[in-house]
């Protein structure tokens, strides 16, 4: 596999300082592994910190800045990032209002920040912790880690956001970061897997003419695999898959997602086919966002996300937010 | 009787088998994981021995809660914390004593296998570290060479199991037929402990 890279492990490193060059209102710490938006601490505001592994981005880094996240922590690729860089974030961007982490369930973030939350108390930092865990494909979760985080994360890390850059109190944060999970649910299908820097090389075998219906945003393969299907046979089968467990009464806010390697033109298909089911279906569809947001490095394929909206949530949506990966109103 | 040096040589030991089989950990990781696991130890076990080597702690407690804290602090992922909390509270069970027995090691390893068992909420048959670890400590009391083929016993025997906790969880049934990486990396620990005592008897 063909990358543009130096070594696989600088990958990390390397990106952090290219970030570093062209979003000036960040300030990164290629060192530690921290990004920060460059005005924090800012007074009186609830901080919001997030981080997981490197190769979602935009995510974690992409979301940092007004209206936002305060800070993000990446780990190295598809690894979550260690205690000392979250509280090192949680340092960084606390004002004395408190710090909401900002967790996927995954056994390492779990544990990571868990062991991080503790740490950050101990130096007088108030901490909250919401867990992001919308992925439908993931079943008897009795047996497993859970479902995992996957697109919610966006939906979690904006609105919040925009309730911390209200005032509002951390408690107040925390549970709208909950609120807005709860009423989260996705599903993502790849038509390839992914070569991470460190294996050089597809970390799983999709072969050609199938797809995985229900993958992960590391390529851990859902519910089952299928002959290739067309982009409007994907839409029917992903939407009503995230319909049978959202049942929205509200309208929602959509996340077409790209993978990493599936072309706009691709992904605003796929979103046509989305907005057509949704519609036969009944659903009301208060926004839409079609991009790569939620990524895993060089796969191919999209998830579908829903979120269901109140007039609050779809007030905070709208917000005003200036990152590098989302940005609107200001 | 054990002493720091006998301990931070198994550290050392392990490092260089971790460094050895990472392509292998790596592999191992690869269908059921993220192909990481192999270059995520082998980050924080060179990380341990360096901070060992600058600051070489007196007492075997105390080696093993920095190895711990170092693994914590360089290894990410979920290997990070449970490799950690596996030596740190291993180190915290043994105390301040500047030697300590075989028999009072064991002790000390099984609160830290416990430790794992707590923090990642799994037992034994999830396909996790524990199927190596805890057939490990229970041998433990018999000899060092005991709980090394109990650990890689336990490691192969994790290749028919369903995984039900990490990553590999979410594959459900496809992740039977694939030995867990991590059980695989528990027994390397195992590997350098029977290595550091032979090596000390010669």
């Amino acid at each position: 596999m063909k990358m543009l890279i130096n070594v696989a492990e600088t990958v990390v490193a390397d990106a952090l300082r290219g970030m570093a060059a062209a979003h000036p209102d960040l300030t990164i710490d290629v060192e530690n592994r921290v990004i920060v938006r460059r005005d924090a601490p800012v007074d009186g505001k609830v901080a919001l910190v997030s981080g997981g592994g490197s190769g979602h981005e935009p995510l974690h880094g992409g979301f940092v800045g007004p209206g936002m996240l305060s800070a993000a922590c990446p780990g190295e690729v598809f690894t979550s990032p260690v205690p000392d860089q979250m509280v090192r974030a949680a340092a960084a961007v606390d004002s004395g209002a408190g710090v909401l982490f900002v967790v996927k369930n995954y056994t390492g973030d779990v544990l990571n920040f868990d062991m991080a939350a503790e740490l950050a108390e101990d130096e007088g930092i108030q901490v909250a912790k919401v867990l992001v865990n919308d992925d439908v494909a993931v079943t008897d979760s009795l047996y497993t880690a859970g479902r995992r985080g996957t697109g919610a994360t966006l939906y979690v890390e904006k609105i919040a956001g925009a309730a911390a850059d209200e005032r509002q109190p951390l408690e107040r944060v925390e549970a709208i970061a909950r609120q807005v999970n709860e009423n989260t649910r996705s599903f993502g299908v790849a038509l390839s897997a992914c070569s991470t820097p460190a294996k050089g090389s597809p970390t799983f075998d999709l072969p050609s003419g199938e797809l995985e219906l229900g993958v992960g945003i590391h390529g851990e393969p859902g519910r089952e695999r299928r002959p290739m299907m067309t982009s409007s046979e994907i839409a029917d089968y992903a939407v009503d898959v995230v319909l049978q467990d959202l049942q929205p009464r509200n309208p929602v806010l959509v996340l077409v997602n790209g993978m990493g390697a599936t072309p706009l033109l691709e992904l605003y298909g796929f979103n046509a086919e989305a907005q057509r089911v949704l519609t036969e279906r009944g659903v009301v569809v208060a926004h839409t966002l079609v991009g790569n947001y939620v990524t895993s490095l060089d796969m191919a394929g999209a998830s579908v996300t829903l979120c269901q909206v109140d007039e609050e949530l779809l007030r905070l949506w709208n917000a005003p937010v200036r990152t590098a990966g989302l940005r609107w109103g200001m | 009787m054990l002493d720091a040096a006998f301990l931070r040589h198994w550290l050392a030991s392990a490092a260089a088998l971790v460094d050895r089989e990472a392509e292998r950990l790596t592999e191992l990781d690869s269908p059921i994981g993220d192909a990481d696991h192999g270059s995520n130890l082998q980050r924080g076990f060179a990380a341990v021995v360096a901070t060992l080597e600058k600051e070489a702690p007196a007492t075997p407690g105390a080696v093993l809660t920095l190895a711990g804290r170092q693994l914590i602090s360089t290894v990410g992922g979920a290997s990070g914390p449970l490799y950690g909390t596996l030596l740190r509270r291993t180190g915290k069970a043994l105390g301040d004593a500047a030697e300590v027995s075989e028999q009072e090691f064991a002790g000390a390893l099984r609160a830290g296998v416990d430790a794992v068992s707590a923090l990642g909420g799994a037992a034994p048959g999830d396909k996790t570290m524990l199927d190596a670890l805890v057939p490990a400590v229970d041998a433990l009391t018999e000899s060092f060479r005991a709980a090394r083929d109990a650990a890689n016993e336990g490691a192969l025997a994790t290749t028919p199991l369903q995984a039900r906790k990490g990553r590999a969880s979410y594959l459900g049934e496809r992740s039977i037929g694939h030995q867990d990486p991590g059980a695989t990396s528990s027994a390397l620990l195992f590997d350098a402990l029977v290595e550091t005592a032979e090596a000390g008897r010669e």
